[in-house]
């Protein structure tokens, strides 16, 4: 099994702007790509969780008698078991590792065990006795924000209340559009489950950990803080990644499977089955938006106002920032002075939510896309024109007082995104597999409706607020080798692939190996937020740019010329002012050059209590514009093409990048018709593949897609991050297609098939 | 119990227990880890491999059902050093991203060409349904089966 890999091809080079083959694309079609999963050891113990049934019960008492009694048991552990902090988390640390004496959340961690066999694990966790007594559920956003409402934790029921107000918050517009969004809980679904392996050092002393992950030295932190340990003592390695999506920038398995080693001596391997994986990540926050727009009569935006309610269930993950994400986008990608906001994240005994792709971000722009288009009807305009008129350019103002500094082409990607030819009409035959229900073959082709919808947004890159955010590669040139090494997860977007054209590009190689992903290096930062082309491709760029600096000094010398007129052209290093040529190859002979770089973006600041400071670093623009064929009589929806131009600087790897884009707006499909977990009173009511419902080949519809490709000059490569943006205003575009194709207001997402044909 | 197998070419006999089933036999019996496991409810085809020469999903039969079968997994594809021509495919169109669904795709997409050499893209849709893909949306997995039916990479 090879993780990391040599590619080296000399017939065409794989630089920058060529869809350069992935380095682990032989050993991922081959089945050789070790996954987390895949791990297993010598004299291997499995571990497993016991987790509550209920949402919100006082564990009475527990008794573990009859599981020890089970041969091949090795050991089981509860929350007195931990020796470190007792509770974790990525912004405040308040989820206990196992829960002491109350349950918050079905599915929250009670024991894990450690045995022989999987088996034996199952029959040890369902004889563990306990007796719970059952707490009133707070499942309802209002009542966690009532004051009068009982805390259900020691920190309250509002994880963050934040307000926006800016310009003149009193003005009052020619035109007043209003409307209430509801989005429901996504799931990021990645299809490879959770699986960690972990390794005891010889007395306890520390411990390895395999793990997939989305950021390592986050998550050696917050395992080296619970252990007890120095974080040194705490090594993790990654193990493939089979997608991530943001579920796995939470602590899930991680400090269970360590513990387990520590205690029992032996390696322990803990593997989720999609049930568990379901009640062992953070999902996509649901909520609530209520807006009001005022534009003046030509259809100028002249004030936003009104609130947004996001549920973070039991603990706080990243609640915070996903909130200050999703206020600070309800202004959307449009120019506008005034507002008057206000938002809050809740604490309920629902499903913990945190980070999904698009942050916060998705469910902002639900609810401004809907606006738009009360606007666009309320002006009697089109939706493209109400857009245009009030699209955001560079030097524009957010709300937050911050001046958009970042190459913004809104009006473009929308005009480039209207100049896409719309799909032919439908010409279905009975049985179609291309009608609305797909191969349920359910619907009669008479009552199909077309339906076109536009959604645009902005996304912000990076983390925020103050967050001091870096990332560190190194790179090693040696005998016409380049090798990396960073701690960037590839969680499946590619990272490995850029990292190899950035080095041959500034170096002049062809062959750059890849080192392990673990934290023998400084931190990469996490893979999210859109941030690692920006910020470990910075890191790289760096790292080779100063060997190549080295290099230049060494060829100088020996050419007695001067190292500034040296330059890389193809696989040679030239005199830009004479005839010198020499091949990379050549003049790093017997050489071993090593420089490490450290990329930082700059500082961003906190949000005061009016909502004004400059909290993020830079942003990217996208549109889309959907076609839907609905089936009015049985509410079932086909999405026929989405038509989408992106801003994305500087393409890097066009092949890349159009799978970030196909793949994130497959996601965003299945928020808009497909997506939910159901959750009533805390229970979760579908934690399965059978009934959580995912896109497949046939309900993924036709892309087109163009990618704007302006050179942004904050980036280090030029290039914004693509990977958050496709999945954003696709949803909206859905939605407002089936509402063009029903005539229905439809306020909610994912649009569900009563909400299409049954009486409102 | 007892059972006897070809896999990948070769005969195995193995002792396990009755219950096991065909996937986990093949991952933790053969460490034959390429085939991998993404439900539990026969939905996301993580697991497909060949049963006597048709995709199967492995996560819903019994290794005791295979008693005698002849099998190939995804490590079984490339011939002397060569990839298969649908695993070369995958990898030349970015028919993949994390790769967790990659030995399932490759092998449901082998067995599709063998029922029909040269289906439309619609037909791959279709073929290729019950074999989900998180990541790529599926346009660049639907191109490489494609490509590979049209003979070229
Ligand atoms: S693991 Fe077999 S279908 Fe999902
Ligand atoms: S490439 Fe990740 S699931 Fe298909």
């Amino acid at each position: 099994m090879k993780n990391s890999s040599t590619t080296t091809r000399s017939q065409s080079r794989e630089v920058l702007g060529t869809s350069a083959l992935r380095p682990d694309g032989v050993a991922k079609t081959q089945g050789d790509f070790a996954f987390s999963s895949d791990f297993q050891a010598e004299n291997m113990l499995w571990g497993a969780t016991l987790r509550s049934p209920h949402p919100h019960a006082r564990i009475v008492s527990i008794d573990p008698t009859d599981a020890w009694r089970i041969p091949g048991v090795e050991t089981i552990i509860f929350a007195d078991d931990v020796p470190g902090q007792a509770t974790y988390g990525l912004i405040a640390s308040d989820q206990p590792v196992f829960a002491q004496n109350v349950v918050r959340y079905m599915g929250e961690p009670i024991a894990a065990v450690a045995a022989d066999h999987p088996e034996t694990c199952r029959r040890a966790l369902a004889a563990i006795k306990i007796v719970y007594e059952e707490l009133p559920v707070l499942f309802d956003m209002d009542l966690a924000i009532d004051p009068s409402t009982p805390p259900i934790h020691p920190d309250g029921n509002v994880f963050r209340h934040q307000r926006i107000i800016s310009g003149d918050p009193d003005i009052v517009g020619d035109v007043i559009v209003e409307g209430t969004y509801d989005i429901g809980m996504q799931d990021q679904a990645f299809l490879g489950l959770e699986a960690a392996l972990a390794y005891p050092d010889p007395g306890g002393a520390g411990v390895e950990l395999v793990v997939a992950t989305q950021w390592l030295h986050e998550d050696r932190k917050q395992i080296a803080d619970c252990l007890g340990m120095a974080p040194e003592k705490v090594r993790l390695v990654l193990g493939g990644v089979g997608g991530a999506f943001g579920a796995r920038e939470d602590i899930s398995l991680q400090v269970h499977t360590c513990l387990l080693a520590l205690r029992t001596g032996r390696p322990v391997k803990v593997q989720y089955s999609r049930e568990e994986s379901f009640f062992g990540h953070v999902h996509r926050h649901p909520g609530r938006i209520h807006l009001r727009h005022h534009a003046d009569r030509n259809g100028k935006l002249l004030k936003v106002e009104g609130w947004m309610k996001l549920d973070g269930g039991a603990y706080a993950s990243t609640s915070s920032a996903v909130l200050l994400n999703g206020i600070t986008h309800l202004q959307g990608p449009y120019a506008c002075d005034n507002s008057r906001l206000e938002a809050w994240a809740t604490r309920t005994n629902n499903p913990p939510c945190g980070a999904m792709r698009g942050f916060g971000v998705v469910q902002a722009c639900f609810a401004h896309e809907g606006q738009m288009d009360k606007l666009a009807v309320a002006l009697g305009l089109s939706p493209v024109e109400v857009r245009l008129r009030n699209a955001m350019k560079t030097g524009d103002k957010l709300f937050t007082g911050q001046v958009v500094d970042s190459v913004a082409p809104v009006a473009r990607c929308i005009r480039e995104t209207d100049a896409i030819p719309l799909p032919a009409e439908p010409a279905y035959g009975t049985g179609s597999l291309e009608l609305p229900g797909g191969s349920g073959r359910t619907s009669d082709p008479s009552h199909i409706r077309r339906g076109i919808g536009w959604g645009v947004s902005i996304k912000n890159l990076m983390y925020s607020e103050g967050f001091d955010d870096s990332a560190e590669a190194r790179c090693t040139l040696a005998d016409g080798v380049a090798t990396l090494k960073f701690a960037t997860a590839e969680v499946g977007q590619g990272f490995v692939v850029l990292a190899q054209q950035i080095a041959r590009t500034i170096l002049g190689v062809d062959t750059v190996v890849l080192d392990a992903i673990d934290t023998q290096i400084g931190s990469a930062g996490s893979t999210s937020a859109s941030r690692q082309t920006w910020m470990s491709g910075g890191a790289v760029d760096g790292a080779c740019r100063l060997v190549r600096e080295r290099l230049f000094e060494q060829v100088a010398h020996v050419h007695n010329l001067n190292p500034l007129q040296l330059a890389v052209e193809g696989t040679d290093i030239v005199d830009t002012l004479g005839p010198l040529r020499v091949p990379v190859s050549e003049a790093s002979k017997g050489l071993r050059i090593e420089e490490t770089f450290l990329h930082r973006h700059r500082p961003t600041e906190e949000l005061d209590e009016n909502g004004q400071g400059n909290c993020h670093v830079a942003f990217a623009f996208v549109a889309h514009r959907a076609v839907v064929d609905v089936d009015t009589e049985l509410g079932l929806v086909k999405v026929v093409q989405i038509a989408t131009a992106q801003d994305v600087g500087q393409v890097l790897n066009p092949l890349t990048l159009l799978g970030q884009i196909e793949g994130g707006i497959a996601q965003g499909l299945g928020l808009a018709v497909m997506e939910e977990i159901v959750v009533d009173r805390g229970v979760v009511k579908n934690p399965s593949f059978t009934d959580y419902l995912l896109p497949t080949a046939l309900d993924a519809p036709d892309v087109v897609a163009i990618p704007i490709e302006e050179y942004e000059p904050l980036a280090p490569l030029g290039a914004k991050g693509v990977g958050e943006p496709p999945c954003i205003s696709v949803t909206p575009a859905i939605v407002a297609a089936i509402r063009n194709a029903t005539g229905r207001d439809i306020t909610r997402t994912p649009v569900r098939p009563q909400d299409i044909c049954l009486p409102t | 119990m007892k059972i006897s197998l070809t896999v990948n070419g070769e005969l195995r006999e193995s002792e396990i227990e009755p219950r096991t089933l065909l996937v986990q036999y093949l991952r933790e019996n053969l460490a034959l880890t390429g085939t991998n496991i993404g439900c539990d409810t026969s939905s996301c085809g993580a697991c497909s491999m060949h049963l006597n020469g048709e995709a199967v999903k492995s996560c819903t039969i019994l290794a005791a059902q295979a008693d005698g079968c002849n099998i190939t997994t995804i490590e079984g594809l490339a011939k002397g050093g060569k990839m298969h021509p649908m695993q070369e495919a995958f990898m030349q169109n970015h028919g993949l991203q994390c790769g967790y669904c990659t030995p399932g795709m490759v092998m449901a997409a082998i067995s599709l060409l063998e029922e029909n050499a040269n289906p439309t893209e619609d037909e791959v849709r279709v073929g290729l349904e019950g074999n989900l893909c998180r990541c790529t949306g599926y346009h660049n997995i639907i191109q490489s089966v494609l490509a590979c039916a049209k003979g070229g990479n």
